[in-house]
């Protein structure tokens, strides 16, 4: 059974009379095709229109879909191969970071990802995409040995945060993700960061450091999540609706600022509703942007990237009015 | 009520008008909050406002580290013209423009972060210090444009750079071009590595959030004063997750040594010693 989410109802109660409608007619009662390919057509129509008027909050919930695809779907769906490398060589593997090779094609790419899980068992072992430093650790080991192979990082950003824990502090979190920042700014291989689904502050940025930052239409990035947000300026939990608004953190927002390069079309819906088609979207998408960055030569490619995040922000100097977008 | 309360008041009445910036509280007596001593603010401002009788160091501003530091308290100060502005409109309970203005009235500062040159041990350096009674000494657009700035300073002068950050993490007001800052500040110090520009941090009370998960974490050598908090989450957002109450001294300078994570503690009053050595273990 799919799941619903409240802004969803009206799909819900159309998605039942259909299926109401074939159950009937497969016990052989007359019910006219012009009926069922009607209800059809009104199902993809309020789709399209609830769809195209999402509320910020609504994007985040949708971001959050229980039946939202995640990255080891991707990977194992759109990779002709794909193998899982484990370990920070530290003492640890974190379960809520996964990467290794994947193949498109002929094109080998280095995946990392934040895995949040798919059921309660998933969701409990993968800390719910919460990673420890470990986490970036292994991420950086990666990334390493993809400059190693000359081969281009793909990064699949869906996490809501990362995790605040006490062993978390004792194994250096902050350090993790500054230490990522910095390798990911000058690692000598095209960088691809794409969000899937949350991208929630510093715990995001650690594997969100690249040449090209694309979201997936249903995505949010943000310095932090709304409830979090409502609780320190409101001081309670309940206008993280506002705070949604007042972050900007939708893909449209953040393309118009300039600090993302695209949006990632998704399947009318969401990604759910055709996690297939999904992956073939981002697939084609990957290959697209990688293809422009490998054209780039390396020196000039680091030269862009630095220059990138030089020039993001917004300030007044004297009486002058500094924008990066 | 004690007569030392008593004097207090009167005193508060009478007497002196509060200090320029607000790195101590009004007045002329102070109680450390540590060991509850009574202590006069000349004593204590004398004794680089850590408290005589058990150590305790007060939070302190950007003047306080650029007195300590510079010789004779020499300094220039850099960038000093830029700016926060409210150009994504952000209201919560107030809006950010509104806040903005109160911070600059309180504190008579421009932003969360100073930048400032001058010769330390008659080495010429850069140093950039945070403060936190500005906006809970966050992070936006300005403390990573200065921050940007002073390590480009350090690059084109080769001369080392000294961060103080003090901060509660991000601004959350300018929400992802905050968190750019992050990226941004980490970046430019790649540029720092590769022309062998030393980077020290001196890591103060508090330091959390994306300050400490970007350039404060980055450093050569990583300085911290005693008792600090330095930490990725706040203590209070540990505690929600994992429902528990933390220990005793967890997050704090002897902490973070323990585990690795800064080179040594060293008390105020030695803070300009320990860069001059390190200036000449680079030098030599």
């Amino acid at each position: 059974m799919p799941t619903y989410l409240e802004f969803e109802r009206p799909i819900e109660e159309l998605e039942t009379q259909l299926q109401h409608m074939l159950q009937q007619k497969e016990r052989g009662e007359n019910i006219p095709d012009e009926e069922i390919e009607k209800i059809k057509k009104e199902i993809i129509k309020k789709r399209k229109e609830i769809y195209e008027n999402l509320t910020p909050w609504e994007r985040v919930l949708l971001s959050r879909h229980p039946d939202r695809p995640q990255a080891l779907y991707y990977l194992n769906t759109m990779c002709d191969d794909w193998l899982e490398l484990h370990g920070d060589r530290m003492g640890h593997d974190d379960p809520a970071i996964v990467g290794g090779f994947g193949l498109l094609g002929k094109k080998t790419v280095m995946f990392i990802g934040q895995q949040k899980g798919t059921n309660t068992k998933e969701r409990q072992y993968r800390n719910f995409g919460m990673a420890n430093p470990e986490g970036y650790r292994k991420a950086l080991r990666l990334m390493k040995l993809a400059e190693k192979y000359g081969k281009p990082v793909v990064t699949l950003v869906d996490t809501p945060g990362a995790f605040p824990g006490m062993e978390a502090e004792e194994r250096g979190q902050a350090e993790a993700i500054a230490r990522n920042l910095f390798e990911m700014a000058r690692l000598r291989v095209p960088i691809l960061v794409i969000i899937i689904g949350e991208g929630a502050s510093g715990g995001a940025l650690g594997i969100g450091v690249g040449d090209r930052i694309l979201m997936m239409e249903n995505t949010w990035f943000s310095v932090i999540s709304p409830e979090s947000c409502s609780s320190i300026l409101w001081r309670d939990w309940d206008h993280k609706k506002e705070a949604a608004e007042a972050l900007k953190l939708t893909p449209q927002y953040l393309y118009n600022y300039k600090i993302i390069d695209d949006i990632i079309k998704e399947p009318v819906g969401g990604a759910h509703v055709d996690p297939e088609k999904a992956a073939k979207i981002l697939r084609r998408e990957i290959l697209k942007h990688l293809k422009e960055l490998e054209e780039i030569p390396i020196d000039k490619l680091l030269a862009k990237r630095l220059e990138k995040y030089r020039r993001i922000g917004v300030y007044k100097e004297g009486d002058k009015v500094i924008s990066s977008f | 009520m004690s007569w030392f309360k008593k004097i207090k008041e009167r005193a508060k009445q009478q007497l002196l008008p509060p200090p320029q910036k607000k790195d101590t509280p009004n007045g002329v007596w102070t109680r450390c909050p540590a060991c509850k001593e009574m202590l006069s603010i000349i004593d204590l401002e004398q004794n680089w406002h850590v408290c005589p009788n058990c150590n305790y160091h007060f939070r302190v501003g950007s003047e306080v580290y650029f007195n300590l530091l510079f010789d004779n308290g020499k300094y220039e100060e850099l960038f000093d013209d830029l700016e926060s502005i409210d150009f994504l409109g952000f209201v919560d309970r107030k809006p950010y423009s509104l806040r903005i203005e109160e911070a600059k009235r309180k504190t008579g500062l421009k932003e969360a972060i100073r930048v400032a040159t001058g010769n330390i041990g008659r080495n010429k350096m850069v140093v950039a210090a945070m403060d936190f009674d500005f906006i809970g000494g966050s992070m936006g657009s300005v403390v990573g444009e200065k921050f940007a700035r002073a390590a480009e300073y350090a690059l084109e002068h080769k001369i080392p750079l000294i961060a103080i950050p003090k901060s509660g993490g991000a601004r959350m007001m300018e929400s992802a071009f905050s968190l750019m800052q992050m990226a941004k500040t980490s970046a430019i110090l790649t540029k720092l590595s590769e022309a062998g520009i030393p980077y020290w941090v001196i890591l103060t009370d508090p330091t959390t959030g994306g300050v400490t998960a970007s350039f404060a974490m980055l450093g050569d050598v990583h300085i911290a004063e005693p008792g600090a908090l330095i930490g990725f989450a706040g203590p209070r957002v540990i505690e929600q997750t994992i429902r528990k109450k933390l220990p005793p001294g967890f997050q704090r300078s002897e902490f973070l040594l323990d585990h690795g994570l800064v080179d040594f503690i060293v008390p105020r009053h030695k803070l300009k010693d320990t860069i001059i050595r390190l200036y000449k273990f680079y030098k030599y």
